[in-house]
């Protein structure tokens, strides 16, 4: 099962011809993920990498039965390739690109929000590695290689400390479901909750890690949620307990505002909330392997 | 990115908000004319720094003569101020807004911002003004009045007239509340504020309505398509430090602690100084490299964390995924080499090439330290750290 994607799920590249998205699209290829074409605008009938360009994502979804695409679109003009994805019926997009005006994330959230929810696109990112489940589809930027396949769903803001906990999960002989990367913008695809939702779906997952960080309200808001709606266990680890206020760690969303956006003090919440906490970002795998010990 | 009070009036005016007649200085003297140039008995002399709160640390002063204004100037111009928005480190104040005094009858507190939870803009408004938002927050909730906007259509006049009334504003300066209101959310739209915030905006005692401050951030992923904005960045007001990294391509901010770091990725970065935290140490900066770690790149990492003197070890600390261990061990030795490093230096690798990048670093014969895990790593540079502190010490006596 996994989540989002699997080994037949069909996937375009939009900005498949730039030396970004070519690298990365040969990359999900050699993974094995289902790569039907790409996009783009003025390429449209090329063949790039052994695979049809189109103009535009109707014709992806017209002619080779597009369903999931990624984004290397530059910032400037990434919001509109996220809302033509969206038109064009892609099920599950995943934007990869850093630095999209706040503004343009509202007007793309908006416009996602005019589908009805069964017919909604969904998005994550953007700014963020994407989406992999492990021996089956890889639909991001990350080392495939460091995940193996099993039953732990990770959702995470960051890239490379998502790939920290896959490794340590990897060297303590777990495996993962699906891996997601919600991004470290202030506004996003997908929250923290929305991932959940969908792990606590998936008869496949069994536990999932949350790798947060601070600023926002997204961490709690799942907290929340799992406390509430979930079955299954929610591990997680929040970023930033050195982290002064008001200053930006790097990523555009990682600021803290008002007090409780701390990482300190959502741990606290959290803890409340019967989520396990990882003590440190060394223990993400211990900690996993501890609570799927104890199941 | 933030700009001075004087800018975001101008900004503001531009779009219908009413400000007091003011003039820049940069110089006693200079202050003294504007006063003459603006006439009246009052003036307000204010300090012209990246920060909120100015008037509590001493930047703002009331002068009633021309000689008060040239006292004040004097006084404010050069200084450090230290507010709880600029931290310990403060802000040097090297420009100077006259403004005409104005005669108050009510403050009130007003501002725009992106609210995260909802992914809207939210208009809040106040009618006990002059104080920080954060305080009557957390006594006063409920005189706090929230009106959320749809992006789709825009801030509606029914929702301006709310706030308005909120404001507890008369009926006599109902449409120019709403002109000021609408007015500050088009510049929001139109230039990609992600805050602006008026406190206070206040009612005189001819009944207009006047923003007495002006505080407004830009998204800095929207300066792009903002170059007027961009112009007014005055780097002076930004640590040198981080404005240096940024035009590297880096993203670094400096810290209290003594341990360097340089790491790829923000959220691993923030994890790693977690880490040095919690095995006893403190970190003295965040910096992320980011995804294409060239050497060169590297190299100007590494000058960036030595350059603060208060280092006492380095730890690097990278993820190889779109990057190769090996491209970035290549880039560690030769910025070791050229730089003449003086602290010790710990260097954690893993992902795609480790065994090839581990390989370069031993095969170096550089006194680095490697690290296999992110534990041991951090374990490591507080280690090393001590030991440094330890010889300095024993040095002094």
């Amino acid at each position: 099962m996994a989540i989002f994607i699997n080994e037949t799920t069909r996937i375009i590249v939009q900005g498949f011809t730039g030396k970004i998205g070519s690298f990365h699209a040969q990359d999900m290829i050699n993974y094995g993920s289902q790569v039907v074409g790409g996009i783009t605008p003025g390429k449209g009938g090329q063949t790039h990498l052994g695979l049809p360009v189109f103009n535009t994502v109707k014709e992806a979804v017209y002619q080779v039965g597009a369903e999931a695409s990624i984004i290397f679109v530059p910032p400037a003009f990434a919001a509109d390739s996220i809302m033509e994805a969206a038109d064009a019926g892609i099920k599950y997009c995943v934007a990869i690109t850093d630095g999209i005006p706040t503004q343009d994330m509202m007007t793309v959230k908006n416009f996602l929000r005019r589908f009805p929810e069964n017919e909604r696109m969904v998005l994550t990112g953007p700014n963020c590695a994407g989406t992999i489940s492990p021996g089956r589809a890889m639909l991001g930027i990350m080392p495939g290689h460091i995940y193996r396949q099993g039953n732990v769903g990770i959702v995470g803001r960051s890239g490379t400390l998502g790939y920290e906990a896959a490794d340590q999960m990897k060297r303590l002989g777990i495996g993962i479901s699906s891996s997601v990367g919600i991004g470290g913008d202030p506004i996003n695809g997908s929250s923290h909750r929305d991932i959940l939702e969908k792990f606590e779906q998936d008869p496949e997952t069994k536990v999932i890690l949350m790798i947060g960080e601070i600023g926002g309200p997204q961490e709690v808001e799942a907290g929340f949620y799992a406390k509430e709606y979930m079955t299954k266990p929610v591990i997680a680890y929040i970023a930033g307990l050195t982290a002064p206020e008001g200053r930006r760690m790097g990523h555009a969303g990682a600021i803290i505002s008002s007090a409780e956006e701390g990482a300190a003090e959502k741990v606290a919440i959290l803890r409340e909330l019967g989520v396990v906490i990882c003590p440190t970002p060394a223990a993400m795998g211990e900690t996993v392997a501890a609570v799927l010990a104890g199941m | 990115m933030d700009i001075h009070e004087y800018q975001a009036k101008d900004i503001l005016s531009g779009y219908g908000v009413k400000i007091a007649e003011g003039g820049l200085a940069y110089s006693p003297e200079d202050a003294v004319q504007r006063a003459r140039e603006i006439g009246g008995h009052v003036w307000a002399v204010k300090a012209q720094i990246h920060s909120g709160a100015r008037g509590k640390a001493g930047g703002i002063k009331i002068c009633k003569t021309h000689d008060e204004v040239e006292a004040a100037a004097e006084a404010i111009l050069g200084k450090k101020l230290v507010t709880h928005q600029t931290g310990p480190a403060g802000k040097v104040c090297s420009r100077l807004y006259i403004e005409a005094g104005t005669d108050i009858v009510k403050e009130l507190y007003f501002c725009f911002l992106v609210d995260r939870s909802s992914e809207r803009i939210v208009m809040v408004g106040s009618a006990q003004g002059g104080m920080e938002i954060e305080e009557l927050a957390a006594n006063n909730p409920e005189a706090i009045t929230k009106i959320y906007i749809e992006p789709a259509v825009g801030l509606q006049d029914y929702q301006a007239r709310e706030m308005a009334f909120a404001l507890g504003l008369d009926l006599e300066i109902m449409s120019h509340a709403v002109k000021t209101i609408k007015g500050c959310y088009s510049a929001l739209r139109a230039l990609d504020v992600s805050m602006l915030e008026i406190n206070p905006l206040v009612v005189t005692r001819s009944g207009e309505l006047v923003a007495l401050d002006a505080k407004m951030g830009f998204d800095d992923n929207a300066l792009f398509r903002q170059l007027k904005i961009s112009e007014l960045r005055d780097k002076t007001q930004e640590d040198p430090r981080e404005m240096a990294a940024a035009d590297r391509g880096l993203s670094y901010v400096g810290l209290e602690g003594d341990i360097g770091c340089m790491i790829n990725g923000a959220g691993l970065a923030m994890a790693t100084m977690d880490m040095i935290k919690l095995a006893g140490g403190e970190p003295a900066n965040f910096l992320d490299v980011g995804g294409g770690a060239s050497a060169e790149r590297t190299e100007k990492a590494f000058r960036l964390v030595l350059a603060d003197k208060g280092v006492k070890a380095m730890l690097v600390n990278i993820f190889a995924g779109i990057n190769r261990c090996d491209w970035i061990a290549e880039g560690v030795v030769q910025a070791v080499r050229k730089i003449d490093m003086k602290v010790p230096l710990i260097v954690r690798l893993s992902g795609t090439n480790v065994e090839e990048g581990r390989r370069i670093i031993a095969e170096s014969g550089l006194p680095i330290i490697t690290a296999d895990t992110l534990a041991e790593a951090a374990e490591k540079a507080v280690q090393a750290r001590n030991e440094v502190v330890a010889k300095e010490a024993a040095l002094e006596i």
